[in-house]
């Protein structure tokens, strides 16, 4: 629909801001009328071994309907956004002083999702209009930008480096086809994770649309986490810093005197 | 072979990590030096956090010293008496360096910090040493004998109080400037994870006129003690120290060192300090490359918050 009607579209944003908010409210009135979202993940728990470089997990999903739900004209769309856990994360950039470059000015992201991914069965822009990314908060560029804050210019250089850098580390991805449907009503769609993504929650919200509104939201989450020698090593590192200290000072004097022992030379 | 490393949290290739402990180690073996100067700066251009090189290094450092001063003492070219009151003054400056680390790392300058120290220190260091060594060099080709010390001959620092006699070191002097040095190297090694051997070794020479024979061995032992302090307290006070990382480090580099050891024994005093300058004086520039050519990206990223 909005992208058929892409010429008129100036003019009737009421109208389909109108249908959404109508779409909604029946959604809110008549439960049973709706579709729901059913998800599974491949896994709820990635564990960090010795050769960790990475994983994989991959959502599964199924959009149930039931008979008093209405037929739909249009295919379904699915955007998945995966948040990682929150830290703050400081952009900083350099600037020539005489003859040194030094990070002269910085902004502060405060609870920025440490890890974004943005999955989608087709591209954002074609699954919901300008006013509904904002409304629903679709897309990576959404997601690192705070309510109200869409139009301030000067902070569009140190967002656009966020979403560069971030994308350069793999913490940030969008994938507009990262979803693929199985069948009409089943998708699956994989989220990968570099080496470098933080432990901790991940939540995963799955949106379905249709026509550019939104029918249902569902909201699934994993947790990565450090396993075994790694998990014991960091525990130890934190809770016995003495202990942990005092064990990588005899390692290495060991070490040392081994060496002295095995190549031996006079 | 990817590793993952518990406390930076990133996977990096065993081999290259093993690799670079070698050829430091290679030429700390050559030189009789740590190698922290070369292995640091190493870490972070590799992409380790700059906390986590720093710290880490500091493992390392220790174990490399253990095996020089080890092999010293058995040939006993080592000044206990001297070694210890370095050892003091030095405890002194890397408790003062890990807190003024942590005190840094919190305002979030460590890197900045830790760059422009390479950039001072080692440009000094490794002109004057550059300079030193050029004009050993050019004095032996004309044929000029280097002027002996004479007894009675004192610099003003010596006769400050507190004098003690080291009979090992050939030494009867002040024990201020001593300490002073050592606290001084201390400090540096902490926050910059060196233990400062290139720099207290020729202090010592033309400082402190200590005899060749001994002072290698004596330094050694100060930044042996000093090293193993600085490790303590940094997995104490930041919890930066990653095992696994000093592991591969120390494995690679006692490697290294028995082949350097082998190597430099062909090479003569003078193009020894020569090579040795230019290689601290490499560092000094490269760091300084980083902060005065236009940086490809002028923006770069931090995350700070506790880690779960």
């Amino acid at each position: 629909m909005t992208a058929m009607r892409l010429p008129q579209m100036a003019s009737s944003w009421l109208l389909v801001g109108a249908a959404a908010a109508l779409a909604g409210l029946l959604a809110s009135l008549a439960p049973a009328a709706a579709e729901t979202l059913i998800l599974s993940l491949s896994t709820h728990r990635v564990a960090i071994t010795s050769t960790y470089t990475g994983s994989s997990i991959v959502v599964f999903g199924a959009i149930e309907r039931d008979e008093r739900t209405v037929a739909r004209a249009a295919p379904y769309d699915i955007v998945i956004t995966v948040r990682g856990p929150r830290r703050t994360t400081i952009v900083r950039e350099k600037e020539k002083v005489g003859p040194l470059w030094l990070n002269t000015s910085q902004r502060r992201f405060v609870d920025l999702p440490t890890y974004l991914a943005v999955l989608s069965s087709r591209p954002i822009g074609e699954i919901a209009g300008g006013p509904f990314l904002t409304r629903y908060r679709l897309g990576l560029a959404m997601q690192i930008t705070a309510p109200g804050m869409e139009q301030i210019v000067s902070e569009e250089p140190f967002r656009d480096a966020l979403l560069r850098l971030k994308k350069e580390q793999r913490l940030f991805a969008e994938d507009p086809r990262g979803v693929t449907f199985l069948t009409p009503t089943i998708f699956r769609a994989p989220i990968t994770l570099p080496a470098v993504a933080p432990t901790g929650n991940y939540d995963v919200e799955v949106a379905l649309f249709v026509d550019g509104a939104q029918l249902a939201r569902q909201t699934t989450n994993f947790e990565v986490v450090k396993t075994g020698f790694e998990q014991a090593t960091v525990t130890l590192a934190h809770d016995h810093a003495i202990l942990y200290g005092l064990g990588v000072v005899i390692m290495a004097v060991v070490f040392g005197w081994l060496a002295t022992v095995i190549f031996r030379r006079d | 072979m990817h590793i993952y490393l518990p406390i930076a949290e990133m996977s990096v290739n065993m081999f290259t990590l093993l690799a670079m402990g070698a050829a430091v180690g290679f030429i700390s073996g050559m030189f009789g030096v740590g190698g922290g100067f070369l292995m640091t700066p190493l870490l972070i251009f590799l992409g380790i956090p700059p906390a986590i090189a720093v710290a880490t290094q500091t493992a390392q450092i220790t174990a490399s010293s253990v095996t020089g001063t080890l092999g010293y003492w058995r040939r006993k070219a080592l000044d206990f008496k001297l070694g210890g009151v370095l050892v003091a003054g030095g405890f002194v400056g890397t408790l003062l360096g890990v807190w003024f680390f942590n005190v840094m790392s919190r305002l979030g300058q460590l890197e900045f910090i830790i760059v422009i120290s390479y950039v001072t220190l080692f440009g000094i260091i490794g002109s004057l040493m550059l300079a030193e060594s050029l004009k050993a060099i050019w004095a032996t080709r004309r044929g000029v004998v280097p002027r002996s010390r004479r007894s009675g001959e004192h610099p003003w620092y010596l006769g400050l109080p507190w004098k003690m006699r080291f009979h090992r070191s050939q030494l009867y002097g002040s024990v201020i400037p001593i300490v002073t040095l050592a606290m001084l190297i201390g400090f540096a090694g902490a926050v910059l994870g060196i233990g400062g051997g290139f720099i207290l070794v020729p202090a010592l020479i033309y400082l402190f006129r200590i005899p060749a024979a001994v002072v290698v061995g004596t330094s050694l032992f100060q930044i042996l003690f000093t090293m193993m302090a600085a490790t303590l307290l940094h997995a104490i006070t930041n919890q930066s120290v990653d095992v696994v990382l000093a592991m591969l480090l120390i494995i690679g580099g006692v490697m290294g060192a028995q082949f350097g050891a082998r190597a430099g024994q062909n090479l003569k005093g003078e193009s020894f300090r020569l090579l040795l300058a230019i290689l601290v004086l490499g560092v000094g520039i490269r760091f300084a490359i980083d902060i005065v050519v236009e940086p490809q990206d002028p923006f770069s990223l931090v995350t700070v918050g506790a880690r779960p």
